[in-house]
């Protein structure tokens, strides 16, 4: 470990992206970068760990097409344009794509890249024996062809009109047909070598890769900018926790970057006021949310269970669910876990832009009397004790959601402000393993939904909301038919939305989806079975010595590392 | 006659005392003439009668959080400061001191008891040797982590329904740190007792026809005592420390339900920030394990028969 | 003694198979998925095929079966391949692989002995060679001044968590002090003298987190047995004999003594191999125990198993050795 860092601490912040590329020589004359991700990487080949932390670690080595830049735009990587209607590259019927790759990109080993590899990286993750964890995005692909060496057909067997899906972004990187070819299918866990040191064409070669500790780099002597990276080595180490991994670039200087900071805001200010490094936050799709069961967790109910057949006795009902929502406090929701990687929102699909809606800002308005007149309305009566009842049925909720320090003190805060309304609440915090792991034998998973309310973050990948706003269709209700398998937690059914789940998927103009999926938004908040809480950005931490830094939710923090110098 | 009976006849000898003296009364009386034992007797029953009735004169309810009073430090309104939620830190050590050293010394006890009954019966009992040493081994080896989610798994549905979600919870949680840290203490005792039965006292007493539990109880056990009482010490912190990985790991108690273990967990992140909030559960914790040290201590040299009495 | 040690051997097998079956079963009962920690953006039909890629599709005793045949077939063979350059039978075979890394367990064990050995290793040697003399005198001038404050630091030292005082390590000497990183290299080789003594700069502090806590609890046990010892009759007649005092105490009652003292390093040793779980996380000295905890997290069930059963047989192991510490120590136990 070299303490670079605090030789430097009085360095003046440069405004990040406006010195990118400037201030450097050429390739490799920076020196080392040392990178923490407080969760290691346990390979770095991103199609057999679906994980964040192996899709952000192979981004340096291996590469898509295009990415989305820092404001969710498309960007082209490996090819000179994004085909689109308008130039050509994507028919007019919405099922063909065809990308031209650049000249002359090659491999770190020498190689040319060729079509070939594309189609490669397609027959891969597709193969049904690899238990490919990206496979959602080759969804409806019926052929990838290498039309000639360096163009590259993708047919689908529907329209698609958003056909980025495959080869954009960080979640499907190309891979080097020659170094895997012996490893499709069943045989892929035993290429061990390929899986933790994948040849790629991105700025970075692997030299050395410890599983779930560290990885080493040097600069790719073949990266396509004959001045990029700016820096000769990078270690990616790994392990601990967010807050000692904040301190080892905010405070002891140790490292350059730290990855992934869910730190509580005072704590991480405080570190940053040190002076040695910079928080920085953007935001993606990512909503803390909470689910409100419209099914009867009661477990007298046996098998039967929080299923349809038996409603919830009163949340179905809509100024129920308002009246929680308006006894929200957002704002010191975000004070207290998120500070600037935070903003209180009431739309369960916040961004890109184009997407959000409007129409459901009354909840950013703390307003416990409005609260307190809806239930009074609904005929729930305050008792001695302060909780409200109705036909004998105590306004009681079971509270749950996955074990981290924030979520716990959002519940415990929510707690009291529901108590204020005459809401008694019992909180349940569970291992993220169990609560997200949907084993069917737990009766502690987020499919099951043994409680009254849940809580957890969910987002989608890119920028385009048609699978994400998909997860609310009947069809994805968990249930025991389901092997509690599906996505609709709080098993939202409407006829109506099922319909426009199906029309968004045959709608091309961008402005028509847009209009559909904030009706689709609106409706699912009308019915009250989501209290969307907070827009939750990604915060991560530079050291004031690292410039280029462009924080980036829609793809890798790290898709510009080939920008990143080191400040003189 | 056993070495403690010539011993206890001799005292009674020795000192000419008019009203008959009793083993307990002989031992208090011993206990008490030791400094350490009750200063630290005072401690922990000054800590005891605190978290039993602190919470009756400081009535801040330790789940209330005054979200513009967060993070403070030590003042007259909240004599501990406040946390990053603004709950009051004194009225949260209270709570948490009930429930700590609840969970600390019933759990204790459970792993004093199984591993002194495994101990002495391995130790004694050659037949019993083998097959409850295994066990033990098996015991060591078992992985706490997917040990715990099972039981959790299993059990709080219905132990929740029986006791109700505290109670329930509590129960669980005891069982679970109980049975889970016996085997240090049996592997203990089960050496001493191997050395001790081929003691001349022990042989003699069994040479003179005394069944085996009379022998286990009156000659083994008082000698094996030391060792004890250094585990169950060390069980009490084990305990509460072990209470809070479950707390934090959602396998315990709720999160909004302080104890000392979780409080210092919670707060250590906080610690350059508000020293308070990691100080006094820390010194809380410290406490205790000093003052049943010293108890067991002073409760050693009691039961000692070659102490009491010079 | 040597009848008994064999015979403790042979039963050691159906043991550590029975502790092995116990295992699994328990792994396969929790209700973790190595699905659970990917992000929620994969669908269930995805996770699906990536379970049934690992293998769960398959019955649990077929998943038992098949662990016992690579653990206890394979990868011995495959060792022994590696030392000795052979090639028995056509070299393919499937080696107990880790769902997370895909790579051989064995592989990640033996990558992650050097820091566990040097950190966890070195703290319990330091831990006995701080306890042992601590323990002694302190029994021996019962209440004195060095006794009290012995009993204080170790209590203190006990009863804080390693969690708290790593922190507070990392807070003082890494942040103020700036003396010692506070993030474990892992790749640092040991190649000259300036190497060497940053080897130990970035060891001290999560050897000595651990070492005071292992001190305060072996001392502990060392003072109350001392303490037994020295009532003894046997000392007096000793003593009577006109022994000096330094053969009294340090032949006779240490050696006594010893029978608790060498339970709690038997039961200790395994552990050096188990890892440390929080100190580990810490100071990200990344050895076994972190990788059992992630493994344990991540629901990795081949990782965990092997780990845990070498555990198992580190623990039967260093307990039948106590056992035969015990005999030396004080020949009077006897075992037939």
């Amino acid at each position: 470990m070299k303490k670079i860092g605090f030789l430097m601490a009085a360095t003046a912040l440069v405004a990040a992206g406006s010195a990118h590329a400037e201030s450097h020589e050429g390739r490799a004359t920076d020196g080392h970068l040392n990178i923490i991700y407080w969760q290691a990487p346990s390979l770095l080949n991103p199609y057999l760990s679906g994980g964040t932390k192996e899709l952000e670690a192979s981004s340096l080595v291996i590469e898509p097409l295009a990415r989305y830049d820092e404001t969710g735009t498309m960007v082209p990587f490996l090819v000179d344009e994004i085909p689109t209607v308008d130039n050509g590259g994507v028919s007019e019927d919405l099922t063909t794509i065809t990308w031209t790759l650049s000249e002359g990109i090659k491999w770190s080993d020498g190689t040319p890249l060729t079509a070939a590899d594309a189609v490669f990286t397609w027959q891969y993750c597709t193969d049904p024996e690899s238990g490919c964890a990206q496979l959602s995005n080759y969804n409806d692909v019926e052929s990838v062809e290498a039309v000639d060496d360096r163009t590259i057909k993708i047919t689908f067997s529907v329209p698609k009109p958003f056909p980025y899906g495959p080869f954009v972004g960080a979640q499907s990187p190309i891979i080097q047909a020659a170094q895997f070819a012996d490893c499709l299918g069943a045989a892929a866990p035993t290429c061990t070598d390929a899986n933790f040191a994948p040849i790629g064409t991105g700025p970075f070669v692997v030299t050395d890769f410890k599983a779930n500790d560290v990885a080493s780099f040097v600069a790719n002597e073949n990266y396509r900018d004959p001045m990029k990276p700016a820096f000769a080595t990078l270690n990616l180490k790994g392990g601990g926790d967010a807050a000692s991994a904040a301190r080892s670039v905010l405070e002891t200087g140790e490292f350059d970057y730290a990855w992934n900071l869910q730190v509580e805001p005072e704590i991480l200010n405080q570190m940053a006021a040190a002076g040695q490094g910079t928080v920085v936050s953007a935001f993606g799709t990512s909503v803390e949310r909470m689910h409100v069961n419209q099914t009867d967790p009661d477990p007298e109910l046996g098998d039967e269970r929080a299923t349809v057949a038996h409603p919830h006795p009163f949340l179905t009902d809509p100024n129920v669910s308002r009246a929680l929502s308006l006894a929200i406090d957002r704002e010191i929701l975000v004070e207290a876990g998120y500070g600037s990687s935070g903003q209180p929102t009431c739309n369960v699909l916040p961004a890109p832009a184009i997407y959000a809606s409007t129409n459901n800002d009354w909840c950013l308005n703390y307003d416990p009397d409005e609260a307190n007149r809806l239930l009074d309305e609904a005929g729930w009566v305050m008792g001695d004790d302060g909780v409200r009842t109705k036909d004998g049925e105590r306004l009681s909720i079971l509270y749950q959601t996955s074990t981290n320090s924030v979520r716990q003190g959002t519940q415990a805060l929510v707690k009291q402000m529901w108590e204020e309304i005459g809401v008694e609440t019992e909180l349940r915090n569970i291992d993220g393993s169990v609560f997200f792991g949907g084993d069917p034998s737990s009766p502690d998973t987020f499919q099951k939904f043994f409680a009254d309310i849940e809580m957890y973050t969910n987002n989608f990948d890119g920028t385009d909301p048609e699978r994400y706003m998909g997860n609310w269709a009947c069809a994805e209700i968990p249930s025991p038919e389901t092997q509690w398998q599906g996505s609709n937690m709080q098993r939202f059914c409407s006829e109506e939305y099922d319909a426009l789940v199906v029309e968004f998927g045959q709608t091309a103009a961008l402005e028509d989806r847009a209009a559909l999926a904030i009706k689709m938004n609106d409706m699912l908040m009308n019915s009250g079975s989501i209290i969307p809480l907070v827009h939750r950005g990604g915060v991560s931490a530079h050291s004031n010595t690292l410039e280029g830094v462009l924080m980036n939710e829609w793809d890798s923090e790290l898709w510009n590392i080939a920008d990143w110098t080191r400040a003189e | 006659m056993s070495d403690q009976d010539r011993i206890f006849a001799q005292t009674v000898v020795d000192e000419v005392e008019e009203r008959p003296r009793t083993l307990l009364r002989d031992v208090w009386s011993q206990f008490t003439a030791h400094r350490g034992a009750m200063a630290g007797l005072a401690v922990f029953l000054v800590i005891v009668l605190g978290v039993s009735f602190g919470p009756f004169i400081h009535t801040i309810d330790p789940t209330y959080s005054d979200f513009r009073a967060r993070n403070q430090g030590m003042s007259l309104a909240h004599p501990m400061g406040t946390d990053n939620l603004g709950r009051d830190m004194f009225a949260q050590v209270l709570q948490g001191g009930r429930v700590s050293l609840l969970v600390g010394v019933t759990a204790m006890a459970i792993a004093m008891f199984f591993g002194t009954l495994v101990g002495v019966l391995a130790g004694y009992f050659r037949r019993l040797d083998g097959i409850l040493m295994r066990v033990t081994d098996l015991f060591l080896a078992l992985p706490i982590l997917p040990l715990l989610l099972v039981i959790i798994m299993l059990f709080r549905d219905t132990l929740r329904k029986a006791f109700g979600p505290e109670a329930g919870i509590f129960l669980l949680i005891v069982f679970i740190i109980g049975i889970t840290s016996w085997m240090q203490t049996a592997r203990i005792v089960r050496g001493d007792v191997l050395a001790l039965k081929e003691r001349e006292f022990v042989l003699a007493a069994r040479s003179i026809g005394t069944p085996a539990h009379r022998i286990i109880l009156r000659h083994v056990l008082p000698n094996v005592l030391s060792p004890i009482m250094v585990s169950a010490t060390l069980g009490i912190a084990t305990a509460i420390i072990t209470e809070s990985a479950l707390s934090f790991l959602g396998l315990g108690f709720p999160s909004d339900f302080p104890t000392w273990g979780r409080l210092l967990f919670d707060g250590a992140n906080f610690m350059t920030l508000t020293p308070s909030r990691v100080i006094w559960p820390g010194l809380m914790l410290s406490l205790t394990v000093l003052s049943v040290n010293y108890v067991g201590d002073g409760l050693r040299d009691a039961l000692d028969p070659h102490i009491r009495g010079r | 003694m040597f009848a008994f040690t064999i015979r403790r051997l042979l039963f050691a097998i159906p043991t550590l198979l029975a502790i092995s079956f116990i295992i699994f079963a328990i792994l396969d009962l929790a209700p973790s998925d190595p699905t659970g920690n990917l992000p929620l953006t994969i669908s269930p039909e995805v996770r699906a095929q990536i379970r049934s890629s690992l293998g769960l599709d398959e019955p649990f005793p077929i998943r038992y079966l098949l662990w016992l045949k690579q653990f206890f077939i394979n990868e011995p063979l495959n060792l022994i391949e590696g030392w000795t350059g052979w090639t028995l039978g056509d070299g393919e075979r499937m080696r107990v692989t880790s769902w997370a890394t895909r790579s051989p367990v064995v592989d990640l064990i033996i990558e992650r002995m050097p820091q566990t050995l040097w950190v966890v290793g070195m703290s319990q040697v330091i831990a006995i060679v701080i306890a042992v003399p601590i323990g002694v005198i302190s029994a021996y001038k019962q209440y004195s001044w060095f006794d009290q404050i012995g009993t204080f630091v170790s209590m203190v030292g006990f009863s804080i968590p390693t969690f708290f005082t790593g922190l507070v390590f990392i807070v003082l000497f890494s942040v103020h002090l700036q003396w010692f990183p506070s993030i474990y290299d892992t790749n640092h080789v040991i190649d000259s003298w300036d190497s060497f003594v940053f080897q130990i700069k970035q060891m001290i502090m999560p050897t000595m987190v651990l070492a005071l806590a292992t001190a305060a609890q072996l001392s502990r046990y060392m003072r109350a047995s001392m303490l037994d010892n020295l009532q003894q009759d046997y000392v007096r007649t000793a003593r009577a004999k006109g022994l000096t005092e330094r053969v009294v105490v340090m032949i006779h009652v240490l050696r006594n003594s010893m029978i608790p003292v060498v339970t709690v390093i038997a039961l200790n040793i395994p552990t050096i191999f188990g890892g440390a779980i929080i100190t580990e996380q810490i100071f990200r000295v990344n050895g076994i125990g972190q990788l059992l905890i992630i493994g344990i997290q991540g629901a990795d069930i081949p990782l965990v198993q092997t780990l845990t059963f070498i555990f198992a047989v580190l623990i039967v192991l260093f307990n039948l050795i106590a056992d035969v510490l015990y005999g030396i120590l004080d020949p009077r136990i006897r075992y037939e």
